[in-house]
């Protein structure tokens, strides 16, 4: 047994190796020089952890970061994570958190609920800027806990490729689910994959907004996933399946539906304004168009995906952290992130100058405006996973039963 | 391995006076030498444990340290939660258990027998080149189980090496992770004896522990073989070893022995060198139900749980419990659960393997002593 251990600690400590070598390979070697520039004392010293998209972003936030610290005499440290939610959950039990970090929107309520974040939402300057859907999504207890950082949402993505070897045309963009179902027929008639489409909630769930149904109630108190709303969206994607007129990425040998995409599997595919950066630098020959996501039922719909700048409840220097937060959330530091990796600014007064800038991107910017966030509620992540195993069976099961079982387990997690 | 290499070196001890003293000295020098290992495995091993335990009686909510004052203590109602309350967290943790049973029930016979098959061929004296074999039926087992699982992700890819050959052969393979669906559902399905998309009712109905006798039933999915495959070939090049050295302390002249009283091939096999080597085989066994009880970093590289749960098992189960929904303390206990299940398992199997030797002994001895 003590041989099995060992043996199971060397593999352990072989696997940990592997991981750590690769993770060091990835973030590259822009780790060090930062550090011997922060040696500057000032009346604060703030300790960032951010889950960085890349080093796109690790070296604006640090840059963004330096030029506060220079102005306020503080120093601020920017640390990008490698696994930021298991980061951020060992630095909280150790009591020793970051003073600012990234904050994802379907894991704030766990940490709002716990009394981990400092509330400071409404201290930010013209914090009603903030995109109303944004400002609901990082809303816990009727208190706004932290400023959304940047937000994307989902918009319908099309290979202008695919699309004219099917004899289709611009006017041929479906913007009614009638239309997607009639533009599909006419793809897979061509042979061609119509749409892939990711299988989680993070896709699927644009449906559910767009028949006027969501998992939980606005104010994240009630369960409402077993409502007809709901129901027939499930059953739409569920035909959209069965006719292979909708394919999950797995189902198309791609890691997530941008890869489907790039590799001109299907013609058209559900995803975030990220997918851009992704496919300028995996497939730079594919040419596409951005078009906003088919309007179901009850109207358009779509998912919001943003993070925000968390300060911890422990931190020692919450003031100075809200002055750094201020810094990094105004109109124009957030057009320096938009230009420097690619996000879009959660603030209502950057729209105009970002739409000035990147005119591809009006359909995922106009998105906020009718746009759902995550989950808001605490212990709703087994549940979530859980749903998205039901949306991985749809072909086999009855959106009913996928949408009771939801509904029971969301019921258990939020207590009614 | 380590009961074999003990006797030669068993040193003659006693030789100096037999002094109390002598011997209390030795004591304290005995244990000044085991002090550093002690320390360290009580510090790493023993304290971290002892710590989950507690943990796993807490509802420690992950904020500060889990031994202050006002972390609520709940007994054992998170090991109660993972079987007796109807709730998602017992769903899938049964889940867990049965996609972790059908792997143990494949891979561990699959890796002892296919072990101990490559152990006889690269020990037979007729074999050409068996230092190569020997390596190259090794290999695996030194090779990083993250490295491996990554080419064997890209092995399965839908148009992936085995997608390609089973094409040369005009079958057209599963989408390999992404296939949810139970081997022994279809296998059941391809016999006509049930229609895995329309099962009986009296199988889906009910069950123990919330799973359906349906779900229960549904083997391991195709996205699980493909773990299993892996995991048989990675480690039989360990246990070939085992076997190997075994193997080797069987003294020719039994064989011969056996032969000469007329014993074939297959007799001498099944009747000398088989329970001559029931101590390795009982080691290999018990390594191999422990291991694959654990099994962790597979999971973790290829398939995450996924598809549909059918690969989640304990040990990764508890780690996404605790570290991805901050539910430390229903972590920790799954983990105890898995600790428990593996003990009893390894009891189980030391009293099998010891009972059949058991059983003439006691009238043996009692003639024996009476003579």
């Amino acid at each position: 047994m003590k041989r099995a251990t060992l043996r199971n600690a060397a593999l352990g400590a072989l696997a940990g190796a592997g991981l750590l070598t690769s993770a060091a390979c990835g973030s590259g070697f822009d780790d060090k020089p930062a550090a011997p520039a922060q040696q500057s004392t000032g009346p604060a010293s703030l300790q960032i952890l951010i889950g960085s998209s890349g080093d796109a972003e690790t070296n604006a936030v640090r840059q963004a970061a330096d030029a506060w610290a220079k102005a306020s005499g503080s120093t601020a440290t920017v640390t990008p994570a490698q696994d930021l939610a298991q980061q951020l959950g060992q630095a909280f039990a150790g009591d020793n958190p970051p003073d600012v970090f990234y904050v994802d929107a379907s894991r704030f309520a766990d940490y709002a609920s716990v009394g981990a974040l400092e509330p400071y939402g409404d201290r930010i300057a013209n914090s009603q800027d903030f995109y109303e859907s944004l400002r609901a999504t990082f809303t816990y207890d009727g208190k706004l806990y932290c400023a959304p950082k940047d937000f994307s949402t989902l918009a319908l993505i099309v290979n202008d490729g695919l699309w004219k070897k099917a004899g289709l045309t611009d006017a041929d963009v479906p913007t009614t689910w009638e239309q997607l179902t009639s533009v599909s027929e006419k793809l897979a008639a061509k042979g061609i994959t119509p749409l892939a489409v990711g299988d989680t909630r993070d896709r699927i769930g644009a449906f559910m907004v767009q028949a006027g149904g969501w998992i939980t109630s606005p104010d994240g108190k009630q369960a409402t996933a077993d409502s007809p709303e709901n129901a027939k969206a499930l059953e739409y994607v569920q035909s959209l399946l069965k006719e292979k007129f909708a394919r999950f990425p797995k189902q198309l040998d791609a890691g997530w539906g941008g890869e489907a995409f790039g590799k001109e599997k299907a013609a058209m595919t559900i995803e975030g304004n990220w997918i851009k950066g992704a496919l300028k630098a995996d497939f730079p020959d594919v040419k596409y168009s951005v078009h906003e996501l088919p309007a179901g039922p009850k109207g358009k719909g779509t998912l919001s995906f943003t993070t925000c700048w968390g300060i911890s409840a422990k931190s020692k220097y919450k003031e100075q952290a809200i002055d750094f937060v201020q810094a990094m959330t105004t109109a124009d530091q957030q057009m320096a992130f938009a230009r420097a990796f690619g996000v879009m600014p959660s603030r209502q007064s950057a729209k105009d100058a970002y739409t000035a800038e990147f005119p591809g991107d009006a359909p995922f910017v106009n998105g906020a405006e009718y746009a759902q966030g995550p989950v808001n509620a605490p212990k709703m992540e087994s549940v979530l996973a859980d749903f998205d195993t039901g949306i991985q069976q749809l072909t086999s099961t009855s959106p009913a039963s996928v949408l009771e079982r939801l509904q029971k387990n969301t019921q258990a997690a939020l207590g009614n | 391995m380590a009961d074999m290499t003990a006797p030669a070196g068993g040193p003659v001890t006693g030789a100096r006076r037999p002094r109390l003293s002598a011997a209390a000295r030795e004591g304290v020098a005995g244990w000044l030498f085991v002090a550093p290992v002690v320390v360290i495995l009580g510090l790493f091993m023993l304290l971290p444990i002892l710590m989950a335990l507690w943990v796993s009686l807490t509802e420690w909510n992950g904020q500060g340290s889990p031994f202050r004052a006002g972390v609520p203590f709940v007994g054992l109602d998170n090991y109660a939660r993972l079987f007796t309350e109807e709730s998602l967290a017992r769903q899938d943790f049964m889940t867990s258990i049965r996609n972790n049973f059908y792997y143990v029930l494949i891979v561990v016979p699959a890796q002892t027998v296919l072990a101990l098959g490559l152990a006889v061929i690269v020990n037979s004296r007729l074999l050409k080149g068996r230092t190569f074999f020997r390596a190259a039926f090794f290999f695996p087992s030194v090779t990083s189980s993250v490295a491996i699982s990554v080419v064997f992700l890209f092995m399965f890819a839908n148009s992936g090496a085995v997608s390609g050959l089973l094409n040369l052969f005009g079958i057209d393979g599963p989408q390999w992770f992404s296939d949810s669906r139970g081997t022994l559902h279809l296998l059941l399905g391809a016999l006509g004896l049930v229609d895995p998309d329309a099962p009986p009712a009296a199988l889906t109905d009910g069950g123990p522990f919330g799973l359906s006798w349906w779900e229960w039933l549904s083997g391991p999915s195709v996205a699980m073989t493909t773990i299993i495959m892996l995991v048989v070939w990675t480690t039989s090049g360990t246990f070939m070893l085992m076997f190997l050295a075994a193997l080797q302390d069987i003294p020719v002249t039994l064989e011969e022995a056996s032969r000469l009283d007329g014993a074939g091939r297959w007799q001498t096999f099944r009747h000398v060198t088989l329970p001559l080597l029931k101590p390795t085989l009982f080691l290999v066994l018990t390594l191999g139900t422990i291991a694959t009880w654990q099994v962790f970093d597979q999971v973790y590289v290829m398939s995450q749980g996924d598809p549909a749960k059918t690969t989640l098992t304990p040990a990764y189960l508890s780690y996404k419990t605790a570290f991805r929904n901050f539910d430390y303390g229903p972590g920790t206990a799954i983990s105890f659960v898995l600790f428990v299940i593996i003990v009893v398992l390894a009891l189980v199997q030391r009293w099998v393997l010891r009972d059949r030797d058991a059983v003439p002994r006691p009238g043996r001895r009692t003639r024996r002593g009476k003579a």
